[in-house]
């Protein structure tokens, strides 16, 4: 451990701004990354269902016409 | 198209025929050139007159215009063939691609390169550039805007069945004109400086038959891609 | 050889392949990450010239050197694609585009705020930096010409081919940048040479550049699935998947 105490750890010898300004940045930018990459999969599913669902529909109303 | 169409005759005659269509619209020579002039002019009036100054930033202020101007022009290199359908009549005919469109880039910069290099030391004197420059302004214009033209014709090919091309352009070639704009600029700054500056016109000489190289092959591919 | 890897072109296996690798890829990065900082964040020892604000290289000079190597990548993929026409290879590659583009801007903003402490400035036109920002350009260029084509068939080969005309430029960029760069530079900024480090520094960093390229693996993978996923929608497999997990 180089640092005494958890209070100087956070300051960083006095980097505290710029060190914590770069990982914050580099773990929020990844983990938005992260989050929009997962979604990213729901949605593609999501969009096939609901395409699914509008064919059944159809297929249902053409077979009440007739 | 005759049948026995050998490849110089089939490349003299899609050169010609671009060069009398240019001809007859005569604002896709002067609007371009028109552009280059203006944008030259304007730098003055930004960043004042004074002519230390301006002979310092001339060559930067002329080569980024020149960049400009080349990429302004190039959007409209394949837009007319591929709107009226004469672009697949070039991808269907049996003449090999590369070779048709390396005449259309060759004509692209016969119209608005040269013209370009011909008005660039009227500029110069413009911006005050130092009289020990304008033999390297000329010589990496006259190196440097065809591999211009032939690095745009990839970008152009590729956006050209796309409605918004325009912006989406300049993302894609901006960044591949970089080096030739930096050995340019060193060559002439060089030049100013009364040093040697045939190194940097040797790099430019090695882009220039790089890409003539090598453009034609990735222009006709992304020409395959845009009119499938 | 060339037979057991075709069978992993269609899109189903490919799919499920990249579901099995996908847990093992994400832990191992995220292991690796959470070692490697916490290591270079708490244990390693201070720079004596920089103090602690050098603590910011275990995060810029992975994602600095990823951002390349993930280039590279793509542009293989693109090539394999291409030439080979290989479609699952045109989907890792438009998978791995925006990976590569956030890396490369991590490594320009961490650059920055390293930076600011060491040169007393957000920004300076050094070598590296320059083709950093000229090398997200190209990312973003290829990502964009992907995005403006309907027909996602012709946007991976175009972009494809862009990617490879960016990969013989870049070597071409670099070095023209790193040239400009000794002619204009001020020989005042220096960045001090990581090559004499301790083994002390040294090691977190090598953990967490190797992480950094596990940890884009596994979110290529992620990309990679829903790639496939939305390319193959009228597959009945994916439409089973769809009826099974897309409803709500």
């Amino acid at each position: 451990m180089q640092f005494e105490s958890f209070a100087e750890f956070i300051d960083m010898g006095g980097y505290a701004f710029y060190v914590w300004l770069a990982y914050g940045i580099t773990f929020f930018s990844l983990g938005t990354l992260i989050v929009v990459s997962a979604r990213q999969k729901k949605k593609v599913l999501a969009e096939i269902a609901k395409k699914i669902q509008r064919e059944e529909r159809l297929k249902e109303n053409r077979g009440n016409k007739q | 198209m005759k049948k026995g169409l050998s490849f110089r005759q089939a490349f003299f005659t899609l050169l010609k025929r671009d060069l009398q269509i240019a001809v007859r619209h005569k604002g896709d020579i002067f609007n371009p050139l028109l552009f280059f002039v203006l944008v030259v002019t304007l730098f003055p009036l930004g960043i004042g007159p004074e002519p230390q100054v301006l002979s310092r930033v001339a060559p930067g202020i002329i080569w980024v215009a020149a960049l400009l101007a080349s990429m302004l022009s190039l959007e409209r290199l394949f837009k007319a063939d591929f709107v009226d359908g004469s672009l697949e009549q070039m991808l269907l005919s049996p003449q090999p691609l590369p070779l048709m469109v390396l005449a259309k880039v060759l004509a692209h910069w016969l119209l608005t390169g040269v013209p370009l290099i011909l008005v660039a030391p009227l500029l110069a004197v413009l911006l005050h550039l130092e009289t020990n420059s304008y033999g390297a302004l000329m010589a990496t214009l006259a190196l440097g805007t065809p591999v211009l033209s032939l690095l745009g014709a990839i970008g152009v090919a590729l956006t050209v069945g796309l409605r918004k091309g325009g912006v989406l352009l300049s993302l894609l070639i901006l960044p591949l004109y970089i080096p030739v704009l930096i050995f340019a600029t060193s060559a002439i700054d060089a030049a100013g400086l009364n040093l040697p500056y045939d190194g940097q016109l040797a790099i430019i000489a090695a882009m220039l038959v790089g890409s003539l190289t090598l453009a034609p092959f990735a222009i006709g591919a992304s020409l395959r891609v845009s009119t499938n | 050889m060339w037979k057991w890897l075709h069978s992993y072109a269609d899109p189903e296996r490919a799919y499920k392949l990249a579901g099995k690798l996908l847990p093992w890829f994400s832990a191992i990065a995220l292991g690796m990450i959470g070692v490697g900082s916490i290591w270079g964040l708490m244990f390693a020892p201070v720079d004596y010239q920089q103090g602690d604000s050098y603590r910011i290289i275990f995060i810029h000079v992975p994602a600095a050197s990823m951002s390349m190597s993930a280039y590279m990548a793509m542009a293989s993929s693109a090539f394999i694609g291409l030439v080979w026409q290989i479609k699952a290879a045109d989907w890792a590659a438009a998978a791995i585009a925006p990976v590569g583009a956030v890396l490369t801007f991590i490594a320009l903003i961490t650059g920055a705020t390293w930076g600011k402490p060491m040169w007393g400035t957000w920004w300076v036109w050094d070598a590296r930096l320059t083709s950093e920002l000229v090398l997200l350009f190209l990312y973003l260029g290829v990502i964009s010409l992907y995005a403006a084509f309907e027909d996602k068939v012709l946007a991976a080969r175009a972009a494809g081919i862009l990617a490879i005309v960016g990969v013989i430029n870049i070597p071409i960029i670099k070095y023209s940048v790193e040239w400009w760069n000794s002619l204009h530079q001020p020989a005042t900024i220096k960045i001090t040479e990581e090559s004499s480090m301790p083994m002390e520094m040294l090691a977190p960093l090598l953990i967490n550049i190797l992480g950094f390229g596990v940890m884009i693996g596994a979110i290529t993978l992620v990309r990679f699935r829903a790639e496939i996923l939305a390319r193959n929608g009228m597959r009945p497999w994916v439409r089973e998947l769809a009826k099974a997990e897309g409803v709500k």
